[in-house]
């Protein structure tokens, strides 16, 4: 059987790679003030960069397309879901017969059997399945995401690598540059992350609009739009006829329950337009996707990312957008960082006596000139250390307040303490939250080499 | 430029990484929530639970018992799930009590604006639990997710404070049984 696979031979190598060569061995005045151009450029960029490609989705096809072809040579890929038969419109790696298969695996696999020389490490799980060191391998994380959370989560652990000297300066071996595309329907972004010098993702989440919810009661009472009749099947019915059964809109069967419901109160109501495919679309949000919208944003970002590691032109600052949808436009803006930003800042550096017990660490906040913060709860790495309220976290944190901090943050000598409270801000006193850099007197690196071990 | 040799360099020092584990992640709405959590200004008589134990306030649990207005002397317990992307989103607010009101349906479903279409990352639960609050103060007829009380309370105020202390007390209010909140 002719499939539709076979395909004419390969390039050669030193053919499939001559335009990208000229690109790398020839200077320019363009380029990065540390772009060092030469024949091996390329080689030497493929073999010792190791580059993450989150999502196998509709981004993440291209990405890995657009990567191998730009000379990465060590990529991994992850991603948890399975192909599905409505991706294959525009998901060009994925073939009929691979429904069902792990996206990351087999995007993995079909990008090496096109391009030799490629390795590709699927991960077919949850990013937050991965050990945080998984992540520090990468110098470059590239995002093909449709979700804020997963950004975000993506963003956190990147910035967590991240450290800074003395003077609050960000120090480049800790920093892990993130590459983050996303599509809906005709528009797009692709934005560079460098954390400690460009804006994390954190530090502009208020771009994004809210999602569009509907009140309940409207839902309930007078619905008007198909959408309404759907969410009402989704959010009020399901759980009055399936108590206690949660909804799985991957479940085809939920899916065709909310359906007729919705179907049902459209006709009671005299709504017409709810299909099985808009149930589907308002249920789990879709947005129709557009291929060439995610080709654009692929490419813009794949471009970034070579920029990034060879230095051959400069990189975006920060933030492009596109837009396809009233002719065509394309816009930079330079978006600036939350100065103490939570994930990405630097926080404020204090140094602790490995004896200081934390109630006399709540006292040093309340007089240390760049905080000034008094009734102060504390919080590391999730463990709530001290509630000021309300009084059942004051109870159960209590017994904490006369412990070292040293203690209570596990005997390592550098950490990043949360602090809320009253702290001055422009000669107001106001409601604060902060990062704090603690750091403890005479703990040598090497302890925490045996603490490690 | 990345400096190639370096990631080189950083490559072999891996294992030897003198700093450590890296951290663990507190997402930013655990840190927000944490704030929220430690800057709570409860209405009287308003208690907060965290099933979940101190280092897990994603889960929270606040029982009302309303001072004035219809629902005087009734316990009222709502359990709140803060989704990881708080406060863009909103938490889910679910009423555990089974409760005779205009604006909370009988699986628990609660029709405050704040909760959804007007849910704004300035808003914080302190704000929800006064809005609550105000919703067992002044139920209302407008926004109705039980109908028949929302009609009730419209219709025949005198009947609606009849059938709240019915529904509070243990009975049966239209066929429909509540147990005991007092």
């Amino acid at each position: 059987m002719a499939s539709p696979d076979e395909e004419p031979a390969a390039p050669t190598e030193p053919e499939r790679w001559r335009d990208l060569d000229m690109l790398l061995s020839r200077p320019g005045n363009l380029v990065d003030a540390n772009f060092d151009p030469s024949p091996g450029l390329r080689d030497m960029m493929g073999s010792l960069a190791e580059v993450l490609v989150v999502g196998a989705g509709g981004l993440g096809c291209e990405l890995l397309k657009d990567l191998a072809l730009s000379g990465f040579k060590n990529l991994h890929v992850i991603d948890m879901d399975t192909i599905d038969v409505s991706n294959l419109n525009r998901q060009f790696l994925f073939r009929v017969q691979d429904v069902g298969k792990s996206k990351a695996e087999v995007a993995a696999k079909r990008v090496m059997e096109r391009v030799s020389g490629v390795s590709i490490v699927p991960h077919f799980c949850r990013i937050e399945d991965k050990e945080i060191e998984f992540y520090s391998q990468f110098s470059i994380i590239v995002l093909g995401l449709d979700s804020i959370e997963a950004r975000s989560y993506i963003n956190s652990v990147a910035c967590g690598f991240l450290e800074y000297d003395s003077d609050d300066k960000p120090i480049p071996e800790t920093v892990k540059h993130m590459v983050d595309g996303g599509t809906e329907g005709f528009k797009g972004h692709a934005r560079l992350i460098i954390p400690g010098t460009t804006p994390c993702f954190e530090c502009n989440i208020w771009l994004f609009p809210p999602q569009v919810k509907f009140p309940l009661c409207t839902l309930a009472e007078t619905p008007r739009t198909a959408a309404h009749c759907i969410e009402y099947a989704h959010l009020i019915k399901w759980n009055e006829v399936h108590p206690g059964k949660p909804f799985d809109a991957d479940d085809a069967e939920h899916m065709q329950w909310i359906y007729s419901e919705a179907l049902k109160r459209a006709e009671l109501f005299g709504i017409s337009g709810v299909t099985y495919s808009f149930t589907q679309g308002v249920v789990k949000n879709i947005i129709p996707a557009i291929a060439s919208t995610n080709a654009v944003v692929s490419a813009a970002c794949a471009l970034e990312a070579l920029k990034l590691i060879s230095g051959c032109s400069k990189t975006v600052s920060n933030y492009l957008t596109y837009n396809g949808l009233d002719g065509t436009h394309i816009n930079v803006s330079d978006f600036a960082r939350v100065k103490d930003c939570l994930v990405c800042g630097p926080g404020t550096l204090i140094e602790l006596d490995t004896l200081t017990t934390l109630s006399e660490f709540i006292k040093i906040l309340e007089e240390h000139p760049k905080l000034l913060m008094s009734r102060a709860s504390v919080t590391h790495e999730g463990d709530n250390l001290y509630m000021q309220s309300p009084e059942v976290l004051e109870q159960m944190t209590r017994s904490n307040l006369g412990v070292p901090m040293f203690e209570l943050v596990k005997g390592v000598a550098r950490a990043t303490v949360h602090v809320t409270g009253m702290a001055e801000n422009n000669g107001k006193k106001a409601s604060s939250l902060r990062k704090l850099r603690v750091v403890f007197k005479g703990v040598e690196e090497a302890s925490r080499m045996d603490e490690s071990s | 430029m990345l400096n190639l040799f370096k990631i080189k360099g950083q490559k072999k020092e891996e294992t030897a990484n003198t700093n450590g584990r890296p951290p663990k992640k507190q997402s930013p709405g655990e840190l927000r929530l944490h704030k929220d959590i430690a800057e709570l200004n409860l209405p009287k008589k308003t208690r907060v639970t965290f099933p979940n134990g101190k280092d897990n306030l994603m889960n929270i649990e606040v029982s009302l018992r309303p001072d004035e207005g219809y629902y005087v002397g009734g316990i009222f317990v709502f359990t709140f799930e803060v989704p990881h992307a708080y406060p863009h989103e909103p938490p889910k607010v679910k009423c555990k009590t089974k409760v005779y009101h205009p604006n909370i349906d009988l699986e628990g479903n609660v029709c405050l604006n704040i909760l959804r279409e007007d849910w704004k990352p300035v808003l914080n639960i302190n704000t929800i639990i006064y809005g609550l609050n105000l919703l067992f103060m002044q139920p209302n007829d407008e926004d109705p997710l039980n109908h028949d009380a929302a009609v009730v309370l419209r219709d025949d105020p005198q009947k609606f404070q009849r059938n709240v202390q019915t529904a509070m007390s243990g009975g049966y209010v239209d066929k429909v049984y509540f147990p005991r909140c007092k």
